[in-house]
């Protein structure tokens, strides 16, 4: 493989367009979680039924493609593919870029936000909750390890060992994020074994998206060349990884609809949960799986880039809607209090719980978005991740020109 | 007498005659006269009534057996008087006002049958809002009482998600007036305190002295782990439940004829 040069991205200005554009939506995320400091958590959608909201949604699916991305860096490092090594620096900056921005979500919507010392301070090691604060924090010394080993020469060395480190760490972070739904035994929709590998599923998928939405953007906005073959490479991944999800959803709901005790909040979500079930069907499972898998696998459809970049934009939007679902219409779904009976209070028991999303909470998970990007944006700017050429022919030795091979 | 014996079905007034707090103020003057806390555990014979600065101990479990057919359709005395206790109030926003405890109407769909209940913190041997808090804020006192540590909660939910029974509530908007003894901010999740404050001091929970129910009321408090009082022998008794107890969270309030 021919030596690859890494260069910081331009400063022009496009680039400084695009950084007071997210810069603007850091700002509006920073007043929507004032505002809701402020006045309390009366001014968004959630109430004492539905307790985690839109941030919430934004913060898990921030946290998940952080995971995922990093997957870039680990085919090269761990399986030892070639091809993927170059895009291993940006892998690692987004990694680290994504889950600031989810856990700076997750942090500001806490109703006290300003005891995340506590927090950092005082475990209860029985909750998978203060172990997913020290897996995310271990998470980004642990990438910032594998980025500067990689960066510096000397030390390239320990790139092996260090991605198989971070590649465990993301691995069990991911199944602890699951996990937090998972282990939540008092709930119809959770309380499932198979939650952390679907999280796991849906890290590498969305992460993959992710990546490849940053590669033609990046790539395209400077212009530097970005080869077809390694687009396919990865978008045949992506397709892998999106019938991966399907597959763990599918199952999720399949042994639920085995046992008639699940009966119910099955129905919920495959049949009369509403804008659940909508979300899910539509936007899930149609637009975030079944279309991206005709995209990445029909060549016919139309030319790579369009595909490729259709396809991971529909997976991510897809990802939301699967987050959504998961976390707010499985606490629509009411606690089954009395197994068998119908339940009526003031509490709203037994009734669907009710949700909008009001705008400062999508201010906020705007806010965590764009502060990831601009993190990422910065990253390029001022460190060498970015490959000067990801051109087939420089980065994959097993290339065989279009041209050469016809002659 | 201990608070064990000291049964709902006996007023305040009745079951704590003034000899007791007369014995209790004279350990007490006698304790900061001599050797403070020291002194409190030697006369504890005398008064067995937990003093302040005396450690809460495991010796005890704190429960509630609340007798279903004599709970009346629509009474809300126990809400009124918990509310009222704990200084909780409908405030007009009823998705996100705090509810310590409600009435739930249960209904067979199958046969039509009805009954009313009162909901709130189960106060669990094996809580889920206490395993799943990050913090500790959500913790089980040795006696059983499940409680929520103000300093320390983040506000992160998670508790709110985790319980079985829905009976926490997180406080959306500033509070003013707060009752010194139920302390409650703005951004933490709160629920029954099993009247910790009143328990401290060998009184029952606000709701059961509240509950107008014959025949002392439809709720009994009282220490679980004491075969001689009266909510053991009531629960040695007579069949009762633990709701949700295919959940393994070993409920402290026990529910009868339901």
């Amino acid at each position: 493989m021919a030596r690859i040069v890494y260069k910081e991205i331009g400063g022009g200005v496009g680039f400084f367009g695009l950084f007071a554009l997210l810069a603007l939506f850091i700002l509006t995320g920073l007043a929507s979680a004032w505002y809701m400091e402020h006045h309390g958590h009366i001014v968004t959608g959630m109430t004492n039924q539905i307790v985690w909201g839109t941030p919430h949604v934004f913060a898990v699916f921030l946290i998940v493609t952080a995971s995922g991305v990093l997957n870039i860096a680990s085919v090269g490092s761990v399986f030892g593919r070639t091809p993927y090594k170059p895009m291993a620096r940006l892998s690692g900056l987004l990694a680290i870029a994504f889950l600031i921005g989810g856990l700076a979500v997750l942090v500001l919507d806490l109703g006290r936000p300003e005891r995340l010392i506590v927090a950092m301070t005082t475990y209860n090691f029985k909750s998978i909750f203060a172990w997913n604060i020290i897996l995310y924090t271990g998470f980004i010394v642990v990438v910032a390890a594998y980025l500067f080993v990689q960066m510096e020469r000397t030390m390239n060395g320990y790139i092996g060992a260090l991605g198989w480190f971070a590649f465990i760490w993301r691995l069990v972070l991911t199944t602890g994020t699951g996990s937090i739904f998972g282990w939540l035994v008092a709930r119809q929709a959770y309380d499932a074994a198979v939650m952390a590998p679907l999280f796991i599923a849906m890290s590498l998928s969305f992460g993959l998206s992710a990546f490849l939405l940053v590669i033609l953007t990046a790539y395209g906005f400077s212009g530097r060349p970005l080869g077809d073959q390694i687009l396919n490479r990865l978008g045949r991944l992506l397709g892998i990884f999106v019938a991966v999800v399907l597959y763990f959803t599918a199952l999720q709901h399949l042994t639920n609809l085995y046992a008639s005790e699940h009966a119910g909040v099955e129905r919920f979500f495959l049949l009369e949960g509403g804008v659940y079930t909508q979300l899910f069907w539509i936007v899930q499972v149609f637009l975030g799986g079944l279309v991206p898998l005709a995209l990445l696998y029909a060549p016919q459809i139309g030319a790579t880039r369009k595909r490729i970049t259709l396809a991971s934009a529909l997976v991510i939007i897809g990802g939301l809607a699967q987050i959504y679902v998961i976390i707010i219409g499985g606490q629509a779904y009411p606690l089954i209090l009395f197994p068998g009976m119908e339940v009526q209070s003031s509490f709203f028991d037994g009734v669907v719980g009710v949700y909008s999303p009001s705008l400062p909470e999508i201010g906020l998970g705007g806010g965590g978005v764009a502060l990831a990007l601009a993190i990422g944006v910065l990253g390029m700017k001022v460190l060498r991740i970015l490959p000067e050429s990801l051109d087939d022919a420089l980065i994959d030795p097993h290339h065989a020109p279009v041209q050469a091979a016809k002659t | 007498m201990t608070m064990a014996r000291a049964s709902a079905n006996q007023k305040p007034d009745k079951a704590y005659p003034d000899r007791r707090d007369m014995l209790r103020g004279l350990a007490a003057g006698i304790g900061l006269t001599i050797a403070p806390g020291v002194t409190l555990y030697a006369l504890g014979g005398a008064a067995e009534a937990k003093a302040p600065g005396d450690r809460v101990t495991s010796k005890v479990r704190w429960g509630m057996l609340i007798d279903v057919n004599e709970c009346a359709d629509g009474c809300t005395e126990c809400v009124t008087a918990c509310s009222k206790e704990n200084g909780w109030a409908d405030t007009g926003n009823p998705r996100t006002d705090a509810q310590w405890i409600r009435k739930v109407t249960v209904s067979d769909p199958k046969t039509g049958a009805t009954q009313s209940l009162p909901m709130m913190c189960q106060h669990c041997a094996e809580p889920p809002c206490v395993d799943v808090c990050p913090t500790g804020a959500s913790f089980k006192r040795a006696d059983g009482i499940v409680l929520v540590d103000k300093h320390i909660c983040i506000g992160c939910r998670y508790c709110m998600l985790a319980c079985p029974y829905g009976a926490r509530s997180f406080i959306h908007e500033p509070l003013e007036d707060q009752k010194p003894h139920a302390p409650r901010g703005k951004g933490t999740v709160e629920s029954c305190t099993l009247c910790v404050h009143r328990v401290d001091e060998d009184r029952a929970p606000a709701c059961v002295e509240a509950c107008p129910a014959e025949d002392g009321g439809a709720m009994l408090f009282g220490d679980l782990n004491d075969p001689a009082s009266e909510i053991s022998k009531r629960i040695a008794k007579y069949a009762t439940r633990q709701i949700r107890d295919d959940l393994g969270t070993d409920p402290g309030v026990r529910y009868q004829n339901l």
